[in-house]
């Protein structure tokens, strides 16, 4: 188990840097690079610089290098924690990226959990109740949950909260509570909030996880050894839940990594239409102002976020699953 | 029993896809926007462009064929509607005056559009004489008084091509580079698995939006659209590709491949004549049920205002103006194309499950 | 009065599905006695699992039966298995408990994720109320008792890192657990190795002797018949064609199929006269209409059949 911990380990090295190779491309594509733009920034404010301080500030962002010399230069700074500078906030991207990256995470964290609490038992009824009413109900509700982008239930959300409700959703923070330190009522007041959010990032990844489950568990429900445990006399309930479904549910660890990236997409345009304290709204506005530091740094968090997170969903499945243990030990 | 006669694989197939009524109506929905799509310019009663300054944010209009007083008519109509300022909000409120009917005119003459760019034409399907004060908004209009039943449809056509556009290029990718790594194998194999392997595992939104948003401001209207489908496709192909490889990986060591090259086909002849054929349906499915990914992508870029941007016409663009809720709230009927693409992507769906069931030659005629 | 420990009378099972139903039993009986091997020998198809299923009662939703399945356990009221309801804590404590099974496909049979120590020992959780440690201490006896070395470490392994003959001593001690008084073996050696195969016969055998119950063993092979049991019941499409003690069906088989599947097997010796006789069954033949040609004495009976 541990060599196997240990393989997985160095193998998240080679993919994060081809990742970091691919964001720093991106990064480069925009015409024109951050000292022009401070440039341009600088000029229309009256500011005009010398040549001097200008090859000085090239040299400072290693513009003056060759590409590869500055993708070193970057991602080295990069790794110890120096993510550059921000100039559309006028502040370091360390200082910007890390509350809204725990935002992002714990909502993530909690769609995850929210699909699965949701999505699991629905999928096992629909499996074991085949053609039933409810699995027809259930699998419509699905489809529409497919079809519907994001952003749109979140907008859907906030008409009938605000027409039948007078509620206008928004935020993780009731204006209050907005910029004073942690308490207990901040935290509750989070919590009313972080509802909205969940759901909304939580619908889309429900209906693939109900799916998933279904089939998963028909397939299971055929296997000899479901019929050998019925034979041997364990009770249906406690069968179904310690065979089938038991087995059923071990690849939804692996498809943490499925899932992830694709709730970490949902939450960034989730993020802007609720206007949330996340990395997508930022983002967002990074790129629109072309802040590529700043959003450089955000793809980069959010692709070692994915990344850390599919090698727990690794780990975690060869925990669950004795038989990959052992293959891969 | 019945009666054992022989059917072609693929009358089996049709067979299969006829039991599965929903796909076979979400086919005909689909067949039926995209040609509504197709002829939007002429479908549509005014351009997308044109902005009716007497009609801003109004609500969607009833088309009658009762009047006021009960009365019967065969052409419909709609009746004016009569704009009040509420002096407490200050909001435009609309209200229907049944004093002005204006009828419905069909294949007349009005804006003069030229259709699909190329042939000039003045004839709409519908609409209501422009000489006189009437209009017809059947889904309202937006805050510039531009008709949202026009824009829907010219958007519908940006959207719907976008789907098959993109999937058509990811196809292309995703056929090749799996088809070379499965059936070389070794070296081009392990490369192009460690490429799809990153590239799944980054999220893609926020690549794609980086990658859109880098697209230079300057671009035409028609160079973003394929700049947009391009980035779309670039990383859409992993998932399709991993699947051609499995497959051909499989099938390399076949019965029927061995043969043929036993036989002495050259590689291309047993990829092109035996290999691919044999699993052109999955493909198809497969493609069926990638377009929904690609039209909910770019509907989420333009969305955010990075994929497609005005003046190009796209249910993502025309999302763009229900942003916050006092829009929505105000004016709900903007959302409309938010149903289209939800009923649209749901066709889709069921259009794919059905051509799965149809393509496995497993799956009996029998079995519910 | 019936003084076996099963019999089966009348049993007809039909699956219903969209181009209509099949028959896979049409009125079958036979009886399973006390302390005894009975084998049931039949081409695929002829519905010898589908009887050994009714026994168990883990027939899919789709199969209608109707006929008497009657358990007759030592000690207890007679069992009418066929008209219990799935829900009567009866059931439970006759799956597993009363009667047990042993499967044909080692390499699936056993869950792949849990341990083969608690796989066994969740067989004695079902049925007595025991701690968990002392139901692993049976189940490491017996574990044992079916050949199994290095029990305590083999305990804490999984399926898959068992061979096939292996997993069918899991399986086989797993099904004796609880000391049913019917054991249905369902092909089991089938899908093993012809050197494992015989290892599990003998087995089964010696386990049968030394517990003293009775076994019904399915089985296409004559030869495993020859091997292992006292009584024979030979199927086809769904009837039942003769039945008897071993010697006399393998000896002077009386139905035209039961000496074609003799005649079928390589390496046993057909009397020319009987050979001549087989000549009147062929493939798809009428099987005679359901009446049993009288008892041919010492229990035997063989079906009507038309030259």
């Amino acid at each position: 188990m541990r060599k196997y911990v240990i393989r997985r380990l160095l193998g998240m090295i080679p993919t994060l840097a081809i990742i970091s190779i691919i964001v720093f491309v991106v990064i480069q594509l925009p015409e024109g690079d951050i000292v022009t733009s401070t440039l341009d920034q600088l000029s229309a404010t009256g500011v005009d610089l010398s040549d001097d301080r200008i090859q000085n500030l090239r040299a400072q962002y290693n513009l003056d290098q060759p590409l590869p010399v500055q993708y070193l230069a970057w991602i080295g700074n990069f790794i110890t924690g120096d993510m550059g500078f921000s100039y559309l906030y006028a502040q370091p991207v360390n200082e910007l990226v890390w509350e809204r990256l725990g935002y992002t995470l714990l909502i993530t964290t909690c769609a995850l959990l929210f699909t699965w609490v949701l999505a699991l038992p629905i999928g096992i009824y629909s499996a074991v109740r085949q053609y039933s009413v409810a699995d027809y109900a259930f699998t419509t509700i699905g489809l529409i949950g497919l079809a519907t982008p994001n952003f749109l239930v979140a907008l859907i959300l906030m008409y009938f909260g605000y027409t039948w409700f007078g509620l206008s959703f928004g935020g993780l923070f009731s204006p209050e509570y907005l910029n004073v330190p942690w308490s207990w009522g901040r935290f509750r007041d989070m919590l009313a909030h972080l509802w909205i959010p969940v759901v909304v990032i939580g619908t889309s990844g429900m209906a693939i996880t109900m799916r998933l489950m279904r089939a998963n568990l028909l397939d299971e429900l055929k296997k000899p050894y479901v019929i050998t445990a019925r034979a041997k006399g364990v009770p249906p309930l406690k069968l179904l839940l310690k065979y089938p479904v038991r087995i059923a549910i071990n690849p939804f660890i692996s498809t943490i990594g499925l899932l992830l990236p694709a709730l970490i997409s949902g939450e960034a345009i989730v993020g802007v239409v609720l206007n949330l304290p996340t990395t997508g709204p930022l983002l967002v506005q990074s790129l629109i102002t072309q802040d590529m530091y700043l959003a450089g740094s955000l793809i980069m968090m959010l692709s070692v976020l994915t990344v850390v997170g599919m090698l727990l969903s690794d780990l975690l499945l060869a925990w669950v699953d004795p038989r990959i243990r052992y293959e891969r030990a | 029993m019945s009666e054992l006669r022989e059917l072609s694989p693929s009358r089996l197939a049709w067979l299969r896809f006829r039991r599965h009524r929903l796909a076979i109506l979400a086919a005909c929905f689909l067949v039926v926007l995209y040609t509504l799509a197709a002829f939007c310019e002429f479908i549509s009663p005014y351009t997308p462009e044109q902005r009716n300054v007497r009609a801003i944010n109004a609500p969607p209009m009833d088309i009658r064929f009762v009047d006021a007083q009960g009365q019967f008519h065969f052409r419909p109509f709609v009746y004016d509607l009569k704009l009040t300022i509420n002096p407490d909000t200050w909001m435009r409120e609309y209200e229907e005056d049944s004093s002005t009917p204006y009828p419905l005119r069909f294949f007349a003459k009005g804006v003069p559009y030229e259709l699909w760019g190329l042939v000039p034409a003045e004839r709409h399907l519908f609409s209501v004489d422009p000489r006189g004060p009437g209009y017809i908004h059947w889904f309202g209009t937006d805050s510039l008084g531009r008709d949202m039943f026009s824009r829907v449809l010219y958007g519908a056509r940006v959207s719907l091509s976008i789907g098959i556009v993109g999937v058509g290029l990811t196809l292309f990718l995703g056929i090749l580079l799996g088809g070379f790594a499965g059936y070389l194998g070794g070296i081009v194999d392990s490369v192009v698995q460690r490429i799809t392997e990153v590239l799944q595992s980054i999220p893609t939104l926020p690549l794609w939006m980086a990658l859109s948003a880098a697209l230079p401001t300057a671009w035409s209207p028609i160079t973003t659209y394929f700049g947009v489908t391009l980035i779309l496709s670039l990383f859409g192909w992993t998932t399709l590709a991993r699947q051609v490889r499995g497959r051909f990986l499989a099938m390399r060591e076949e019965d029927f491949v061995v043969a043929a090259r036993l036989l002495g086909a050259n590689d291309s002849r047993v990829i092109f004549r035996h290999m691919l054929p044999s699993f052109s349906s999955h493909i198809i499915t497969t493609a069926t049920l990638a377009v929904p990914a690609m039209m909910l992508g770019e509907t989420a870029l333009s969305f955010l205002g990075i994929g497609l941007r005005a003046p190009v016409v796209s249910w993502g663009v025309l999302l763009q103006q229900a942003q916050n809720y006092q829009v929505i709230v105000m004016t709900p009927w903007l959302l409309l194309p938010g149903a289209f693409i939800v009923v649209t992507v749901i066709a889709f769906n069921l259009l794919g499950d059905g051509l799965r069931d149809a393509a496995d030659p497993y799956s009996s005629l029998s079995e519910k | 009065m019936n003084d076996s420990l099963l019999s089966i009378e009348d049993l007809i099972v039909e699956f219903k599905t969209e181009l209509g139903s099949v028959k896979a039993l049409k009125e079958v009986s036979f009886d399973v006695p006390y302390s005894s091997i009975t084998a049931v020998v039949g081409e695929s198809g002829s519905g010898k699992s589908v009887t050994s299923n009714a026994i168990m009662r883990l027939l899919p939703d789709s199969a209608q039966t109707s006929g008497e399945i009657i358990l007759r356990p030592q000690g207890r009221e007679p069992i009418a298995i066929n008209s219990l309801d799935e829900r009567d804590p009866q059931m439970q404590e006759l799956r597993g408990g009363l009667v047990s099974m042993v499967f044909q496909e080692p390499m699936t049979a056993l869950s792949p994720v849990h341990r083969i120590g608690d796989q066994v020992a969740e067989a004695v959780l079902c049925h007595r109320k025991v701690s968990q440690e002392a139901a692993l201490a049976e189940a490491a006896a017996m574990l044992e008792q079916v050949g199994l070395t290095e029990v305590e470490s083999k305990m804490r392994m999984y399926p898959f890192e068992f061979s096939g003959g292996m997993r069918q001593r899991v399986i086989i001690a797993m099904a004796l657990i609880c000391n049913p008084q019917l054991l249905i073996c369902d092909e089991p050696t089938t899908a093993l190795d012809v050197t494992i195969q015989a290892e599990i016969l003998v087995l089964i055998k010696s386990l049968q002797r030394k517990l003293n119950n009775s076994v019904l063993f399915i089985t296409h092979d004559l030869g495993v018949v020859a091997q292992i049991a006292d009584r024979v019941v030979v199927m086809y499409d769904g009837q039942v064609m003769e039945t008897g003690s071993v010697r006399q069906v393998l000896k002077s088989p009386q139905h035209p199929y039961t000496l074609h599947l003799l005649s079928s097997m390589p390496g046993i010796k057909i009397v020319e006269e009987l050979q001549t006789s087989s000549e009147g069954w062929a493939e798809g033949a009428p099987m005679g209409s359901g009446t049993v040609l009288g008892d041919a004495g010492g229990g035997r009976q063989v079906r009507e059949f038309s030259k």
